[in-house]
Parts: structure tokens; sequence; C-alpha cells
């Protein structure tokens, strides 16, 4: 009862004029705190949820675009630039709203639960890190014995090429791996995509022998990453010096790119969705999550449609994985583990399984609460171990507190939490996919 | 003493013996008689002439003479896999749900058993105990790590699953995986306030390390057979509970209202059976086999961490898989199997591939079984195929 009435509140409220006004006043605002104090957390927390008011608040369209556009291209860079850890944060948003959404596609489409999925993310990775970097002639030595000056297979701008290699590459291992099995129920699906997501991790561990593809558990380094020209640099300089107040560096430019590469594998995810969701595939995918035995019956290929929602989304996350290897110019197989396809899922259900704004949703919240809450509320705690500070009822010391509890390291207990409550209580999300807002209605009144 | 007889079950009392024996014996011979063939033919190539160059044996020669000490570890292993993959095909069995939880309710009863050891010693009795009263230690440490085992499995059926059972299929799957990883992370987060560490190392005590030896005389080569008193333990341990298991399955009322609600729930339900309480004691037994196979796994690997459960689960799962998911013949004929597969390619992959792949593959041996399966029997090796295609 409290939700509709919120909802109704929220409706008499967001008309006519109001919408413009909070939307401007709110990025506004965020802007200038952001700015004004680049170390707050709040500040930050403040300028991203901006995005939230421009996705809910009735405006125009036009003037949607034109403020979307105005704050991803040019008030996020800036402010990045100025303080490079919300330029992290941002890029890292991005990479996994991304990855969310190539995910979204497998289980929020077709309701296949994908637990690897992260192989096909370094499928992606290794690829670019094999060709775009000196170990194609590091084949014949164990890591960490190769001489130095090696040259480089490729030059850095393979990396384009590759953006496209990676996705094929990547679809092909969808496909391989998805075919045998297929066929079968969706929770042995949900084991066997776990079970190779742990084959690829242990291969990447393990492949430095007999000859050296991965350089085993030390990973690959250095990647190259494809070349700025100097006058990219001059420009944001001329353009935005003054306001960052520092001279903007190469390496600043070059996380500014990436950033600019995930926005548009983003919006290159969306807009596929969003052609797809209203095609005759993606009414077949909608058939196959909503009942297979139907589907057949309505002469869906139902393993084709099943095997392509695979190969899709293992293609953009092959896509992301060449772009993160690039970005970070290092790479290891721990960066693959079980914990981040546990991580990407949980971004997608408490966004909301099947809704693109809710998906991208989650994946900042939970980025935000990995980077910036998780970590805040550790350095709080350290601070308080070293004052002298008592609890007062219990006359507990905070010296005394284990270094134990680093609310830092423990991830997997959010995430957990987040899927037990999430599936509990809104298994639907935060913001509901429209279609699937309609099933569960229904499926309560039966 | 008649009157108890007659009460007694005792068909369901032989029976699982004789099934663990052919089981055993059956699947260890034929893996021995592969792996032999394979190093005799592989003997004269360059396989074997680079393990003569190395270690001065042939091939053949040093399969046999390790082949005792590899099935015997691989019984003992496959023997705790089967305890665990008997809780998630019970539990697949009545629900339908692969309650992915399980590894942790496993890891949940290695803890406990092990801290439970840990107090003991700091109390000063552990050291210097009779053999007697070291296996009654052991005993009680089983025991209560079963009790907290079977009691959390219920409470994780109550909170997260019981809400979720009419939900569409992947719900709790989900929640299953959101219990997984809660569950680790609070093992770390109890462990490390009241610890400071959460690598545990199981005490020493008892003549649980010795080793029982014999020698075995086969034509020219004599076989030097090493069973240590751990892997006796492990293996009688469990054969117990699996002829409990089974006997509470097959041959009383609560395992008939079990079996009835894993066939038909609604209709079990209309013939006077309480489903809930059959599930809540489904995931009892589960998670009291959980716990001691995880104790059990303690005790022959010394060293626990709170994300040991999940390769023991996941090997469980492809167990359960493996012999038919459901069908708990099948979990115990799977345990073993990939017990011995899994301790066969450890020890032997590395001079079979001349050191090119070792036992660092033996973890994803699992799935490869596993993938193999599904392509070519997706029902398991004793499952009846009920509509696992879909």
């Amino acid at each position: 009862m409290a939700a509709t009435s919120f909802k109704e509140v929220f409706d008499k409220l967001n008309q006519g004029l109001v919408g413009y006004v909070v939307i401007l006043l709110h990025v506004v605002a965020g802007s200038y705190l952001v700015y004004s104090q680049p170390r707050s957390n709040l500040a930050f927390l403040v300028f991203i949820s901006s995005l939230l008011s421009l996705y809910f608040f009735r405006a125009d369209n036009r003037f949607k675009i034109l403020v979307g556009m105005l704050l991803a291209l040019v008030i996020i860079p800036v402010i990045g630039v100025r303080n490079i850890f919300y330029l992290e944060v941002i890029f890292q948003i991005s990479v996994f709203a991304a990855l969310s959404l190539g995910l979204n596609i497998v289980v929020g489409f077709t309701g296949l639960l994908n637990l690897g999925y992260v192989a096909f993310y370094a499928v992606g990775a290794y690829l670019w890190a094999f060709f775009g970097s000196q170990q194609f002639y590091v084949l014949n030595y164990a890591p960490g014995t190769q001489p130095p000056d090696l040259p480089f297979l490729l030059p850095g701008d393979a990396f384009y090429l590759f953006l496209l290699v990676a996705v094929i590459i990547a679809a092909i291992t969808g496909i391989l791996l998805g075919l045998p099995v297929m066929r079968l129920k969706g929770d042995y699906l949900a084991i066997v995509t776990l079970g190779f997501g742990e084959v690829i991790r242990v291969l990447a561990n393990n492949l430095d022998k007999p000859i050296n593809l991965t350089n085993g558990p030390q990973g690959i380094t250095p990647i190259q990453r494809p070349t700025m020209p100097e006058w990219v640099v001059d420009l944001f300089n001329s353009l935005f010096g003054g306001v960052i107040g520092h001279e903007v560096k190469l390496a600043d430019m070059y996380n500014v790119m990436f950033y600019f590469f995930a926005l548009l594998v983003i919006i290159a995810i969306i807009f596929v969705t969003k052609r797809l969701d209203d095609s005759k595939i993606g009414r077949a995918w909608t058939a196959v999550r909503e009942d297979e035995i139907a589907a057949v019956a309505q002469g869906i290929p139902i393993v084709r449609m099943k095997l392509l929602a695979f190969a899709v989304g293992a293609s953009f996350a092959g896509l992301m994985g060449v772009l993160l290897a690039a970005s970070r110019t290092f790479i290891s197989p721990e960066s693959f583990n079980f914990m981040q396809s546990i991580g990407v899922l949980s971004m997608v259900i408490l966004g909301g399984i099947g809704s693109i704004p809710g998906v991208i949703l989650g994946a900042a919240v939970l980025t935000i609460l990995n980077l910036q809450v998780l970590q805040g509320f550790s350095l709080y705690l350290n601070d308080l171990r070293q004052s002298d500070a008592v609890i007062p009822v219990i006359n507990f010391a905070w010296k005394d507190l284990s270094t134990q509890l680093d609310p830092a390291k423990y991830q997997k207990l959010l995430f957990g939490l987040i899927l037990i409550i999430m599936m509990i209580f809104r298994p639907e999300g935060l913001i509901p996919a429209k279609r699937r807002k309609r099933d569960v209605s229904m499926d309560e009144t039966k | 003493m008649k009157q108890f007889l007659r009460y007694l079950n005792v068909k369901e009392l032989v029976r699982p013996i004789g099934q663990m024996l052919a089981f055993s014996l059956g699947s260890a011979a034929v893996m021995s008689a592969i792996i032999l063939i394979l190093a005799l033919v592989l003997d004269k190539t360059a396989v074997g002439t680079a393990l003569v160059n190395k270690l001065n044996v042939s091939l053949f020669s040093y399969t046999l003479s390790n082949l005792p000490q590899v099935v015997i570890d691989g019984l003992t292993i496959g023997f705790v896999y089967a305890a665990i993959a008997l809780g998630y095909t019970m539990v697949y069995g009545v629900l339908q749900f692969i309650n992915f939880a399980h590894s942790e309710i496993f890891a949940v009863g290695a803890f406990v058993g092990v801290e439970v050891l840990i107090f003991l010693q700091t109390l000063g009795v552990l050291s210097g105990a009779s053999v007697f009263m070291a296996y009654a230690y052991l005993s009680l440490a089983i025991l209560l790590a079963m009790l907290a085992a079977g009691g959390l499995a219920v409470t994780v059926e109550k909170i997260a699953y019981r809400p979720l059972r009419n939900a569409p299929r992947l719900v709790p799957l989900t929640a299953a995986i959101g219990v997984s990883f809660l569950l680790q992370d609070l093992i770390r987060l109890v462990e490390g306030l009241t610890t400071g560490q959460f690598n545990r190392i199981i005490p020493t005590f008892g003549n649980f390390d010795d080793r029982i030896t014999g020698k075995l005389t086969l034509g020219a080569t004599k076989l030097f057979i090493g069973i240590s008193v751990k892997s006796i333990i492990v293996i009688v341990a469990a054969v117990l509970m699996l002829i409990a298991l089974n006997y509470l399955v097959n041959a009383t009322k609560v395992g008939k209202a079990i079996r009835a609600v894993s066939q038909d729930m609604r209709t079990a339900s209309l013939m006077g059976i309480n489903v809930n309480r059959i599930i809540s004691i489904t995931f009892l037994v589960g998670g009291l086999l959980g716990g001691a196979a995880g104790l059990l796994y303690a005790l022959k690997f010394t060293r626990i961490d709170p994300f040991i459960g999940f390769f023991p689960g996941i090997k469980a799962f492809t167990a359960a898989v493996l012999g038919g998911i459901g069908n708990m013949t099948g979990a115990l004929l799977g345990g073993i199997i990939l017990g011995l597969l899994e301790t066969f390619a450890g020890s032997y992959l590395g001079v079979f591939t001349m050191g090119a792949a070792g036992s660092e593959y033996k973890d994803i041996f699992a799935f490869s079984i596993l993938i193999l399966v599904l392509i070519f029997r997706p029902q398991g090796l004793m499952g009846k195929n009920v509509g696992q295609k879909a």
C-alpha cells in the first residue's frame, strides 16, 4: 500500500515543469558539489544520482537526451580528470553496466542462468593480451625468464581490429559451450556455465607450460593501448584546462578514452537489445523464457534461439574483455573468478532482470557500494581503531576491534545478502522490466 | 532378540554394503585395468623413455607400484563425495532444486568439528588421550559437526527457500547462490572475529596418522601397500552413514514419506503426509551427512579455510549428476567413480603427458566429466529418463 501511495504522490508532483526544474537543479547541484569538494563521497553520490532524476522525472525526451549527453560527454570527463578516482569509479560502473547488460540478454530475455559469464570476458581479454603484448615471443620461456626488449607482435592500433575479432571469437566460444547443454533444463546450464568459468580460469592459470600462452598466475603485462594523437590532449587542455585546475596528462586522457569506449559499448548494447526485444527474435526469446514447451509448440526453434542469446551475450563480454585488457595494460587469471560472475549476476538481479535502466542502476549501485561505501566504511573503522574512542554503553574500546573486520573484504557477504533479499522480497528488481511487471502481477492473482 | 529382528529390515542393511563393495571394487578394477593397459601401450614410446630417463623405472612398474595407494586415496575421497552428493540428490529428488548452499553446509560442518577439536586441545585432553578416548573425541566432534550442519541446513531452508517454493525455477537457485556466498563470508567473519585467522588446522591426536603397511609380491614386482588410519576412518564412517541413510529411506515410515514426496508432492500431501516436515527432514538428513563429510574431509586434508566447500561441493554435484540426480544409489556410485577418476588423473596425468599437464588440472577434471555426461547421458548412469530434456 505504501508503495502505491508513494507512487501516486510522486506522479502528482511529477507534472509540468517540475521535472525540468528538478533535473536541472540536481545536475547543477551535483556538479557543483563534486567540483567544490573533490574528496567527498557524499558529493559524488549526489552527482551520480542525478542520472536517477533524469530517468524518473518527466520531461521532453529531447531535453533528457541533451542533459544526458552533457553529463556523459562533458561534465563526467571533466570531473573525472579533476579527480582521477571518480573517473575510475565511473569507468568501472560503465564496464560493469556493459557486462550486466550483456548478461541481461542471456538471463533476462531468454531466462538462461549463466554463472560463468566472466569466462567470455576472459576470452576477450586474453585474446588482446596475447596479440597486443610481447607474449607471442615469450612462448618458449617460462614465466619471468624472458629476455628484456622483446618486440610487440602487433601495433597498438590493432586494438580496433581485435574489438571485432573478440566479438566473433567470444560468440563462437559461447555457441560451442552452449551446444551440448542447451537441450537441458536451466539449472544444469547454470552448473555447466559455472564449471566452464572455472575451466577457463584454471587454464589461464596453468597454460604457462608446455608452451607459455598465458604467463600463468603472474598474468600478462604490458598490453598495448591504441595510440592517442597529441592534438586530442592539447584540445582537451585548451578547452577544459582552466576548469580542471591542472595540466591534463596522456594517462588521464587514456582513462577518458576508455570511459568513452565503454559508453559506446553500452549504447550499442542498449540499441541491439531494444531492437532485438521488439523483433521476432526477441519475442521468441520471451516465449522461450516464459514456457519452453509452449514455445516449441509455436514452432520456435528453441535450441537455435537459446544459442543465439548465448552468443550475443558472450560477444559483448568478449568485447569488454578487449577493452579491459587495453585499459588496465595488465591482466591475470584472478580478475576472472567465480566471484566476478556472481557480482555481475547480482547487478542484473538487483536492478531488475530484463530491464535496461534497472540493470544499469544495479551496476552503479553495486560498484559504488563496492568501491566507495565498503571501502569508506573500512577506512572509517581504521580511523576509529587508531583513536581512543569507546562505545559508551557496552564500554568497548574501538582499539580492540579485530583487524579482520574489514568491510571492504566482505563483498561476498554483500552480494549474497542482496541475492537472497531480492529473491524473497522483490524478485523483479529495483526497476522492473515493463513486460515482466505484468507477468508478476498475473502470478499473484493465481 | 527375535522380536527385534522382525522389525529390523535386514535386507536393507545388507543390500547397501553389497552395493558399496561392488561399486568400489568394480570401478577400482576397471580403472586400474585401463591405466595398466595404457601404461603397457605407452611403455615403449617417448612417454616411457622420458620416465626411464627421469626416475629410472619403466612406466608400467611405476604405474603398478603406485596403484594401491592411488586406489585407496581415490576411494577415500570418493566416499566423502558420495556423502555430500547424497545431500544434493535428496534435496533434488524432493524439490527439483540444486541446493547450491550445500557446499557451505559442508564447510560449516568442517569448521565446527575442527573448532571442537581445537577447543578440546586447549583443554589439554587431546594430547595423551588413549586410543579409545581419541576415537571418542573424534566421534563427539563429528556428532557436533553433524548437528550444526543439519540445523543450519534446516534453518536455511526455512528462511531462504520455503518462501520461494512456488516461484520460477531460477529464483530459488539464485537465492541458494546468495546463501552460499553469504555463508562463506559469515564463516570467515566469525572465524576472523573469534580466532583472528580463518585457516584452521585440525589438531593431531590419537593414532590417526599411523600407517598400516603391507607387502604384496606380484611376480617380479613387490607392491608396498600403505593405508593410513585416517583413510580407514573416513571410509568406515562414510560407509556407516550411508548404510544408516539407506535404512532410513528404504525401510522406515519417514523414508517412505520422503520417497512419496519426491514422486509427487501434491499427491503425497493428499495422503496425509506433512510435506513441509518431510522437506525439513530431507534438508536435515542432507545437512547431517554434509557436516560429517566436512569433518572427514578436514581429517583427511588437515587444513581448512572458509572456501573449502566450493570444489568438493561442485564435484559432489557432478557425482550426483553422473549417477543420475535424484537417485541415491547413483549418487553413491557417482561419488566413488569421481573420487577414483580424480585421484587417478591427479597421480598419473603428469607422467602420462610427460609433465605438460599435471595434477593442477585435477579440479577441472570433474567439470569435463560433467559436460561429457550431460552431452551423452543426461539422465546419468543410474537415473531413469524423467523428462530431463526440455
